[in-house]
């Protein structure tokens, strides 16, 4: 039976050999789904944008194809660069703001029993399941003159005039780093959830205090789950728009709310690509930097 | 300097049961360790000799009774307060930071001067054997390593009670037995009170001064290794330390220091040393261990036995097993009743007549003080 299929069909059969022969082939075949995806979908506009950040604009917002570098030497000006700045301070303070915030709940949802573990993890999630502008619409609502946050805190007398938070660098905060919690949570508690409790026994038997004990042991042993946490949250925190649009108003100009713009309201897609390539770097920078200094992933613990 | 260095008195201590309701780890121990003894906690999985000892380390406080340490009472001093140190099943080194700065760490945190800290890791090094290490990480070096690493992390506190928690389960059995035998010597060099807790009976009886055996919670008996082993107080003590044949019988008559027992399966009378006073009529459990009985060709010959002599008895081989140095052979009793024997195999391997066949029939003869008597009801 087998020789007969095998001359009926000696490729198919041929193929199959050589793919259950083939540890490198069978590799292959796992990863090109993704990596002919990531070619269409990123390598090719991310080289479609580099070509036009070097490009003219046309009088009517079509791209001239002739080379230029004004696009970046135009960047170079006070304004850009104060909303850069502006964007990097906001990015690390939403980094900052993750991890004051999710190291305390990450830290809890590690030492309580395993049971109880997979349900907080599967409530960080829950968000998740509705849609994130909804979800900045209602901490709009939460936030505003006449929101739940004003009248609750009038009603109790704390107040007597509405709190101006809402079209702040403050609602702006407010809203990223709600909106980037779980990316820090998530990675934080994977690395302390790996903690033996020996190990703190051990910190404890020898004479350490609590305090010291996290110092020394808790803290470098979650560094690895920080920096991954940090690294979820910076990145995409920098190009955000949608947040410092909807609840920073007109006054919060972020990075990439000027991508936005310049591509979507200015028509000015060559100075837009040159942004976008600016801030691309720049994040590169910072990363590198950043992973440089404080590891990735297993690195720290072996 | 006390006589006890650490003491437990009516020590209880009851866990919450997720299921609802307690379960009780520790029953009402009470225990007197002397100062410099190497003392072990001996018992199978989950007879509480852990949580007994991690109460001394103050990582679980008792529900009911106190520990002292020096003659002072613990109460619920936490662990950082308490003059103990531990060495972990799992060692529990700090991956993170290399061998100088793990055995560094417990002299940093009682704030000792930065050359004594120096001086004092490399002598603890030493006596480990573990010199020129220091800069590398606990992952790098071998299991056994790591052990000499996690005792010089305790040693170097110079603590009153060093508390070992199965340090060498992770070890393989060649390295086992030397870090046995390195273990006790250094525990008589430096002259610290070792408490050890160890499922491994040979591992208790090779190092320790003297043996607490526990099951269910309970401390069952105190005693050191030949105590334990030659006199066990009750059936699970004589069960759990080495191997025995265990009988069941009824006390027929009281012979002087001797109580003579009819057994049930097979139906013959035994003379056994009791262990308890007994009375006549009295249901009792019979230890045998299998390296006390005698095998012997022809009672008729002498050899310290007769066929009328207490004691002996005719029987036939079923098995032999050769281990080497042994034969383990198990024989037939009568009524289906098999007893474990073992013959050192002292005659020379040419001589055809040294070693036992199966179906061979022999005559073994125990020695009266060799066959324990002890209540049928557990001890405790």
């Amino acid at each position: 039976m087998i020789s007969q299929t095998a001359q009926s069909h000696p490729g198919r059969i041929s193929l199959v050999k050589k793919l259950r022969e083939n540890a490198q082939l069978q590799g292959l075949t796992l990863v090109s789904p993704t990596v002919i995806y990531l070619i269409f979908t990123m390598v090719c506009p991310l080289i479609l944008v580099v070509i036009i950040s070097f490009m003219t604009r046309g009088h009517y917002g079509d791209i001239i194809y002739q080379f230029t570098v004004a696009n970046y030497s135009r960047l170079v000006d006070s304004l850009y660069l104060r909303i850069l700045g502006y964007s990097l301070l906001t990015a690390a303070m939403t980094t900052l703001g993750t991890i004051f915030i999710g190291y305390p709940l990450a830290y809890y949802i590690a030492r309580v029993p395993s049971r109880q573990r997979a349900l907080y993890l599967f409530l960080i999630l829950v968000p998740f399941w509705t849609n994130f502008i909804i979800r900045i619409y209602a901490w709009i609502m939460i936030l505003r003159t006449e929101g739940l946050l004003n009248s609750f805190l009038q009603w109790l007398g704390i107040i007597h005039a509405p709190l101006e938070i809402l079209y702040t660098p403050t609602a702006v905060l407010i809203g990223m780093v709600y909106e980037f919690l779980p990316f820090m949570i998530l990675p934080l508690y994977t690395s302390l959830e790996k903690i033996e409790a020996a190990q703190l026994e051990a910190a404890a038997d020898l004479g350490a205090r609590p305090w010291r004990a996290f110092l020394r042991i808790t803290l470098p042993l979650s560094l690895p789950g920080m920096t991954a946490g940090s690294i979820l949250v910076f990145i995409p925190a920098m190009g955000m728009f949608v947040v410092p649009d909807l609840m920073g108003g007109a006054k919060t100009i972020l990075v990439g709310n000027l991508i936005r713009n310049q591509f979507l309201t200015a028509r000015d897609w060559p100075f837009g690509s040159a942004a976008s390539m600016l801030l691309l770097v720049l994040t590169l920078i910072f990363t590198l930097f950043y992973v440089r200094r404080a590891g990735f992933g297993e690195e720290l613990l072996v | 300097m006390t006589e006890f260095a650490v003491e437990l008195r009516d020590v209880v201590k009851r866990f919450p049961n997720p299921g609802g309701g307690e379960v009780i780890a520790v029953n009402n121990v009470t225990l007197q360790i002397k100062n410099g003894e190497f003392f072990s906690l001996l018992g199978p999985s989950g007879c509480g000799k852990t949580t007994t000892l991690r109460m001394v380390a103050g990582f679980e406080w008792p529900t009911e009774g106190e520990i002292y340490i020096n003659d002072q009472a613990m109460g619920r001093t936490p662990p950082f307060l308490r003059p103990v140190n531990t060495v972990f099943q799992s060692y529990a080194l700090f991956q993170h930071m290399t061998i100088f700065q793990n055995v560094s760490f417990g002299l940093e945190m009682e704030k000792v001067p930065k050359p004594e800290i120096q001086e004092r890791v490399e002598a603890a090094l030493e006596m480990v054997q573990l010199i020129g290490m220091n800069s590398r990480k606990p992952k790098q070096l071998s299991g056994g390593q790591q052990q000499r690493i996690a005792l010089a992390r305790a040693l170097v506190k110079r603590p009153a009670v060093l508390l070992l928690d199965e340090p060498l389960g992770a070890l393989d059995l060649k390295l086992r037995k030397e870090m046995q035998l390195e273990l006790k010597s250094l525990q008589e060099q430096v002259g610290i009170t070792f408490i050890y807790v160890t499922h491994d009976q040979e591992e208790a009886l090779t190092m320790s001064d003297r043996i607490a055996v526990m099951n269910k919670g309970s401390a069952l008996q105190v005693g050191s290794p030949v105590e334990i082993y030659e006199r066990p107080n009750c059936r699970f003590v004589a069960d759990f330390i080495g191997e025995t044949n265990i009988l069941f019988g009824k006390v027929k008559a009281l012979d002087r220091d001797k109580v003579w027992i009819s057994l049930h399966k097979p139906s013959c009378d035994i003379l056994g040393f009791p262990l308890r006073d007994f009375r006549p009529g009295q249901e009792v459990v019979v230890s045998i261990r299998p390296e006390k009985i005698r095998m012997i060709d022809n009672p008729t010959l002498g050899m310290g036995a007769a066929p009328n002599a207490p004691n002996c008895f005719p029987t036939r081989v079923i098995k032999t097993t050769y281990i080497g140095s042994d034969s383990r052979l198990m024989i037939d009793f009568g009524s289906d009743v098999h007893l474990i024997v073992w013959e050192q195999n002292r005659l020379s391997v040419i001589d055809p007549l040294a070693y036992y066949a199966s179906g061979q029939e022999l005559w073994v003869t125990i020695l009266p003080e060799n066959v324990l008597v002890m209540p049928q009801e557990e001890s405790k």
